[in-house]
């Protein structure tokens, strides 16, 4: 279990976040919207221990989290490969600083790479790569060294429609396999109802927890059936207000 | 032939003769000798293996200030571009040292090394270490946050990793551009460092004897060599760096 409590954010004298608080159970799939500047990655960043929160704590399964730990994954929109390192070598990183014997940690990733269609390139560095593949490497990146809980910052953002929807149908397929916790920031109320189990809104900054939606819907979901149509209304609604609000 | 190269021998042969040309026009070997004197010249210093000491007298003064540059610069210009502290610690000395030509610091060379091999290494020194400090400097100053951020959320926390796995890794092109303008420069204080005599012998030391000889067709075989030999270098380290440290900088400027 994850727990944010009554958690603030200030630079300077700029309130970021506002008094957050959120219990996120073991497998469960969050996604966070919310107006631009509203605070989301901030919050990611700051249970992923790159920040320090101003007041207030977040725990996972009652340890606090006070500096970064590799029970806590996180995958970045622009993708933040090792540009010297080949595929494979980028893939092993996380094994690798944990003492994994280099050979091993490569036959480890190297099946992986296999399943994602990339074992032709494991040898090519990152900028031979589309951004899809980028993507999915860096994925694999954080996967491999075993975190409970996956943050991924607006990860398919910088992608095209398609490619877009084909990674999040992988996304769900590694979910469900090994239901790791995933706290998901997206700027699409598409990708949202796509994939929460449950969708926390903020609003403008000072980011708060404007509301939460839950989505009961069996996966895979039709994108666009009546009830994904539904769940996405309710989504914009309250975004809607919150960007009329801002203007 | 490609085209391209084609021009570019036509381009040389062209200078060529037209300096020999030039050269038999003003008909004074002491103020422009021939093209085929020089060759004769080249010839007689490599015949007589006077070229092979040079060489290698100049190229360990070279050595040694390139050497010791690389070793000096590199540790300093990481800490600069790691942490705030040491930057601006070293900074200011830096700032207040680095325009001094490094020629000016001859007297003192000669003082404190006496003179030696050291003492014209000592010079190279002096125009080689800057330009490697100022370049490892940059590189790691320049890492992008979100390579350490995302190290650090896989496992790469302290200090001395996220230098050696990320840093140093991320500023390595910027370093070998520092060695490489370092090893241009270093080359240019060879012939001052040799001027002052600390021995018979060096490609620069030879530019100085054959003008006082009055021979100019020696001091021009000298130079030219001085020029190959520099050109050879860059080469050489160009390929190796190119091909083995930077291959995953190519595609990012000009796609291979």
């Amino acid at each position: 279990m994850l727990k944010i409590n009554n958690l603030s954010k200030k630079y300077d004298d700029l309130l970021v976040l506002d008094n957050i608080n959120l219990e996120i159970a073991d497998s469960e799939f969050i996604c966070l919207l919310g107006p631009s500047g509203c605070g989301k990655t901030t919050l990611l960043r700051i249970v992923a221990g790159l920040e320090e929160a101003t007041t207030g704590r977040i725990t996972l399964n009652n340890q606090s989290i006070t500096g970064p730990n590799t029970c806590i994954g996180m995958v970045f929109q622009d993708y933040a490969l090792f540009p010297w390192r080949n595929i494979l070598d980028n893939a092993i990183f996380g094994l690798e600083m944990k003492g994994v014997d280099k050979e091993t940690a490569r036959n480890k990733a190297r099946k992986y790479l296999r399943l994602l269609g990339l074992e032709r390139f494991e040898k090519s560095h990152p900028h031979e790569l589309s951004g899809g593949m980028k993507q999915r490497v860096a994925i694999l990146r954080a996967l491999l060294i075993k975190p409970e809980v996956l943050l991924m910052d607006e990860p398919f953002g910088a992608l095209d429609a398609q490619t877009r929807n084909q990674l999040q149908i992988e996304l769900l397929k590694i979910w469900n396999k090994d239901k790791k916790t995933v706290l998901f920031v997206t700027h699409s109320v598409d990708e949202a109802a796509y994939l929460a189990d449950r969708v926390i809104i903020l609003s403008k900054r000072p980011g708060r927890i404007k509301e939460t939606i839950e989505i009961n819907l069996p996966r895979p979901r039709d994108r666009t059936s009546m009830e994904v149509n539904k769940i996405r209304s309710r989504v914009l609604k309250t975004l809607g207000a919150e960007q009329e609000a801002q203007a | 032939m490609p085209h391209g190269r084609l021009l570019r021998v036509i381009s040389l042969a062209g200078a060529t003769i037209i300096w020999e040309i030039a050269a038999s026009v003003v008909n004074d070997p002491l103020f422009l000798p021939r093209f085929t004197e020089v060759i004769q010249t080249f010839y007689h210093v490599v015949a007589s293996g006077d070229l092979l000491r040079d060489l290698f007298e100049s190229l360990m003064h070279f050595g040694i200030g390139l050497g010791l540059g690389i070793v000096i610069a590199i540790p300093i210009g990481m800490m600069m571009g790691w942490s705030r502290t040491a930057d601006n610690i070293i900074d200011p000395l830096v700032e207040l040292v680095r325009p001094i030509p490094p020629i000016a610091w001859i007297p003192f060379a000669i003082i404190w090394l006496h003179l030696t091999h050291y003492a014209a290494g000592f010079i190279v020194f002096m125009g080689a270490v800057f330009p490697i400090l100022i370049n490892t400097y940059a590189g790691f100053r320049d890492t992008p946050q979100i390579l350490i951020d995302s190290g650090k959320v896989l496992g790469c926390v302290r200090s001395r990793d996220l230098i050696k796995k990320i840093a140093l890794p991320y500023a390595l092109p910027s370093i070998a551009t520092g060695v490489r303008i370092a090893m241009g420069v270093g080359w240019m204080c060879v012939v001052a460092a040799e001027l002052f005599g600390v021995s018979n012998h060096g490609l620069g030391y030879k530019v100085w004897w054959y003008k006082d000889i009055h021979q100019m067709d020696g001091v021009l075989t000298y130079m030219l060599i001085l020029g190959i030999v520099s050109l050879t270098i860059d080469r050489v380290f160009r390929y190796i760096t190119d091909e083995r440290l930077l291959k995953w900088k190519t595609g990012l400027v000009r796609n291979k």
